[in-house]
């Protein structure tokens, strides 16, 4: 039986060094939560607490209304899939399945027809009786999942489990790993520092950063609106600029360095304040136009470009002296060379403006599910 | 990282236990050997064995021998022994997989059947002497220095090939081609590119050579005659005409532990200047050997493989022929072995046998343990079990063997003369190779694989024994087997603690030879030689081959 995860005021020290100061958050019912951030962030750190194997230094963990703290690993009913897969090497992967329902005494018949479903469920029937030493990597992934599943876990927890594939096989293995997460429908924890793969496997994304989640929401919400400006900067790439925010007749202005000024209206008055702001615009919200055509906007230099087929790149800097990436959709006539004047206007619906001080959002429909975590 | 690691659990009471067994059997004798070389019963205190030791030039100087001839040993084996290592290594050599047998063949032997063997060649009365004497040539006495080093440098050299092997394969081809590239190839490329990466390899190759050699006690006896060394001065001050000298045989064992303590410190600061990791992506590709270099290199190592081999085949041809008294005839027969069986050869089989496999027995299971405990239970009394199991790394056999009927000769608790104390020698004796050789396999095991088992629903112990000692038994397996080989050769710590009820294979063959009944001797070292293959096989089929091994 699927389970929600409920953790209140967790605390993770080791030895003085504090790694997790004060952590909460409610993972429901068969949902797919991801934990992203960079590495170091304490991710890792709270999945192996949820599995039992780091202590727990404070707070409560909740399995349901079930109290964990205390629990063996073992007795946890946690199917785990490690980074590096841990496929048991003496084991033939028929054995590596079975292990855990071998440990739940269950009848013999049982183990093998359980074992079957769950090699024909991750597509690995074929290679029942090998050795894991002749598994591709994808492969030994697959068992992985299967051992973790075949024993009905309560909980699914995934530890960085692509980063050990190549590009290709880990496009492939995420939506594998997409698909039978929701047929089985199992609460799953998933530990990554990349965010595109969080972006596309996620139903929610937790954002930590030093021990501390920065932002909870899906995917669309954290890219669209983010947070706070370390949530802006680590989800997709961002241009960061200063500027100021005032609050005029027609509504709230941004005015950039260089005298642009721009009709904030997706600013919340709520948490709007005047000053000096920090705007986050991400490559493909700056718009390029060529010189000729002035209006207002931001002058900018070409410095680089890179063509990537779909998008072409363009490494600029701007007149206020600031450097910004621009990704534009590739042009049919040819790329702008180094050393063209441009000049550049934001989209205005998309932008997010953050505090100088705090680097906390002021804008609307931030959708952050930090501060519904009960109790 | 376990939770219940507050708690008193098994692993705590594994660490207690070991740490008692250890401060039983080997702390306590070192500190009673202390004790006995500084105190004796009429003058209380006093340091009258070191001030006798120093004194006399016959005594001195025997730190001096071993020290000339186990350096020697140590530089001969190394100029053997990596040529050797890099030819195969480095080239497609034909009939490689001959070469490498028979080479582990040669440094498996028991040490002293090597003197042995060579004296009846190139002795007074040896074979190849007569013949080159009827031809008007005189070589030199094989006695003393020179035969020391012969004997030692053709058994240890392949010891230094073993070592080689592991780090020439673990050199990136890259590496070499960039040296090419880069201009430095050949000759040039092996003394500047080769060696440097491989120096921390060659150090302790040196280091376990001159341990050895320094520590060898049937080759000096035997061959040394006149050319005394420390363990030789050991064994007769404790077992002389007048009586066990106690506190002087204690004495000089302390300072051979001072001794090879230093050398041990000395190697470790010469390898702390060489650290670094190779990451060894592209395996070396294997040159053939061809033109003059070619020819040259075959017949390098064929040659060397034959010479350091003559002894063995001598040995078994020798065990067949009839003897007077000490003089061989041309006939044939199972004489030898009809002598050998009324000498107690199925005694000492079987004791060879018991002894080895009990005390492989505890080797592997306190290995095991220690490995276990450092990796994944690291804590200040785990690593202090596992420092002091290698502290016997340094310690000569003889010194072992002393320290223990010191300790265990008392009225209440004696075991002079049992099995047992042979047991505890030899385990301790070969405890630091298995122990290092269990926690490097160790470390290869990810974590992940017992955290895997343990939140599949298995129990901690469960975990240990069927995930982790299995992931760790190729490993174990082939150490053992090397392990066991050493075990049945061995003689040095063995030599003070038998009798007639517990004499082993080597000891029978060493008490045979100083009899003088050299026929029945080479039966003794046939059989050994035997088992020693036996042995052999048996690893060559568990590593499937491999040309890696752990020593």
């Amino acid at each position: 039986m699927s389970v929600g995860i409920h953790i209140h005021h967790a605390v993770k020290k080791y030895g003085n060094l504090t790694v997790i100061p004060d952590l909460s958050v409610d993972i429901q019912n068969g949902e797919l939560f991801t934990l992203l951030g960079p590495s170091g962030c304490g991710k890792t750190t709270l999945l192996r607490m949820i599995a039992g194997f780091n202590s727990i230094e404070g707070g409560d963990f909740f399995f349901d209304e079930k109290r964990i703290n205390d629990i063996d690993p073992g007795k946890r009913n946690i199917g785990m899939v490690f980074q590096n897969y841990a496929i048991f090497p003496h084991l033939s992967v028929r054995k590596n399945v079975a292990f855990g329902l071998k440990n739940r005494k269950l009848p013999k018949a049982t183990i093998q027809k359980e074992t079957q479903d769950f090699l024909k469920l991750v597509k690995i029937e074929e290679y029942a009786d090998r050795m894991p030493e002749r598994l591709s990597g994808g492969q030994q992934q697959r068992v992985a999942l299967a051992r973790a599943l075949v024993i009905r876990p309560d909980v699914l927890l995934m530890d960085e489990p692509l980063s050990n594939l190549d590009a290709k096989l880990r496009v492939e293995m995420r939506t594998v790993i997409k698909n039978i997460q929701r047929d089985v429908g199992i609460t799953t924890v998933y530990v990554t520092h990349d965010q595109e793969e969080a972006m596309a496997i996620s139903d929610r994304i937790a954002v930590m950063n030093s021990g501390q989640i920065q932002h909870i929401g899906m995917p669309k919400d954290i890219y669209q609106r983010p947070a706070n400006l370390f949530v802006a900067t680590f989800i997709g790439k961002s241009n960061v600029l200063e500027g100021d925010l005032k609050r005029e007749e027609d509504g709230w202005v941004v005015t950039f360095e260089n005298g642009y000024r721009v009709l904030a209206h997706t600013v919340d008055p709520n948490l709007a304040q005047e000053g000096t702001v920090l705007i986050s615009i991400r490559p493909e919200e700056l718009l390029l136009h060529a010189a000729g055509k002035e209006g207002e906007g931001i002058r900018a230099r070409i410095d680089d470009s890179v063509f990537l087929g779909l998008n072409t790149h363009y490494f600029v800097t701007l007149e206020t002296g600031e450097k910004a990436e621009i990704i534009q959709e590739s042009q049919i006539d040819s790329i702008l060379p180094p050393g063209s004047e441009i000049w550049l206007t934001v989209n205005v619906d998309k932008f997010n403006v953050f505090g100088k001080e705090d680097q906390k959002s002021m804008m609307r429909g931030i959708r952050n599910q930090m501060e519904a975590v009960s109790k | 990282m376990s939770k219940s690691r507050k708690k008193m659990d098994l692993w705590n009471w594994v660490s207690v236990l070991l740490l008692l067994l250890f401060l039983i059997f080997f702390i306590y004798p070192c500190v009673r050997l202390m004790w006995e070389a500084f105190y004796t019963e009429e003058a209380g205190f006093t340091l009258d064995a070191f001030v006798k030791f120093f004194s006399k030039s016959y005594y001195f100087s025997t730190i001096l021998n071993s020290f000339k001839v186990s350096i020697a040993v140590m530089a001969l084996a190394m100029v053997l022994g990596v040529p050797f290592s890099y030819f195969f290594t480095f080239y497609r050599l034909k009939g490689r997989r001959v070469l490498f047998v028979l080479a582990l063949l040669c440094t498996m032997s028991a040490p002293f059947i090597g003197a042995y063997s060579w004296i009846m060649l190139l002795g007074r009365s040896g074979i190849i002497t007569k013949f080159l004497e009827g031809l008007g040539i005189e070589i030199g006495s094989i006695y003393g220095f020179g035969g020391i080093l012969l004997v030692q440098s053709l058994k240890l050299f392949p010891l230094v090939m073993i070592y080689m092997n592991g780090a020439f394969q673990d050199i990136d081809n890259s590496l070499m081609e960039a040296s090419a590239n880069l201009g430095c190839s050949g000759v040039k490329r092996f003394f500047k590119v080769v060696m440097g990466l491989t120096m921390p390899t060659i150090l302790a190759a040196a280091l376990i050579v001159f341990m050895r050699a320094f520590a060898d006690f049937g080759t000096p006896a035997i061959i040394g005659e006149g050319y005394k060394t420390f363990p030789v001065l050991i064994y007769d001050s404790f077992l002389s005409e007048v009586g066990a000298d106690y506190n002087f045989a204690s004495a000089v064992s302390v300072l051979a532990i001072i001794l090879t303590g230093l050398v041990f410190l000395l190697q470790k600061f010469a390898t702390s200047r060489f650290k670094f990791t190779i990451n060894s992506l592209h395996p070396i590709q294997k040159k053939e050997a061809k033109g003059l270099s070619g020819v040259l290199m075959h017949l390098y190592c064929y040659v060397l493989i034959a010479v350091a081999m003559l002894p063995q085949f001598y040995i078994v041809i020798d065990s067949f022929r009839d003897y007077k008294g000490q003089v061989a005839q041309a006939t044939y027969s199972l004489s030898n072995y009809q002598n050998a069986v009324r000498k107690l050869l199925g005694r000492s089989v079987t004791n060879t046998l018991v002894i080895s496999v009990l005390s492989l027995a505890v080797i592997i299971v306190i290995a095991v343990l220690i490995a276990y405990l450092v990796v994944r239970r690291s804590s200040p009394l785990n690593h202090t079990i596992d420092t002091i199991s290698m502290l016997p790394y340094i310690m000569p056999g003889a010194v072992i063997g002393i320290s223990l009927i010191i300790a265990f000769s008392g009225q209440y608790f004696s075991l002079v003369g049992t099995m047992a104390i042979m047991v505890i020698a030899l385990a301790i004796r070969r405890m630091p190779y298995t122990s290092r050789s269990a926690t490097a396999t160790m470390m290869q095991i990810p974590l992940s694989t017992e955290e895997a088992s343990i939140s599949l629903g298995a129990s901690k112990l469960k975990t240990f024994v069927t995930i982790t000692i299995p992931q760790m038994s190729s490993g174990i397996i082939s150490g053992a087997i090397l392990s066991f080989v050493s075990i049945v050769t061995e003689m040095s710590s063995g030599i003070f603690l038998y009798n007639n009820r517990t004499i082993t294979l080597t000891l029978s063959t060493y008490s045979a030879i100083t009899l003088g009944s050299y026929g029945t001797a080479s039966a003794f070292a046939t059989v050994t030689t035997l088992v020693t293959v036996v042995c052999l096989v048996l690893y060559l089929i568990c590593t499937r081959g491999s040309e890696r091994m752990s020593v």
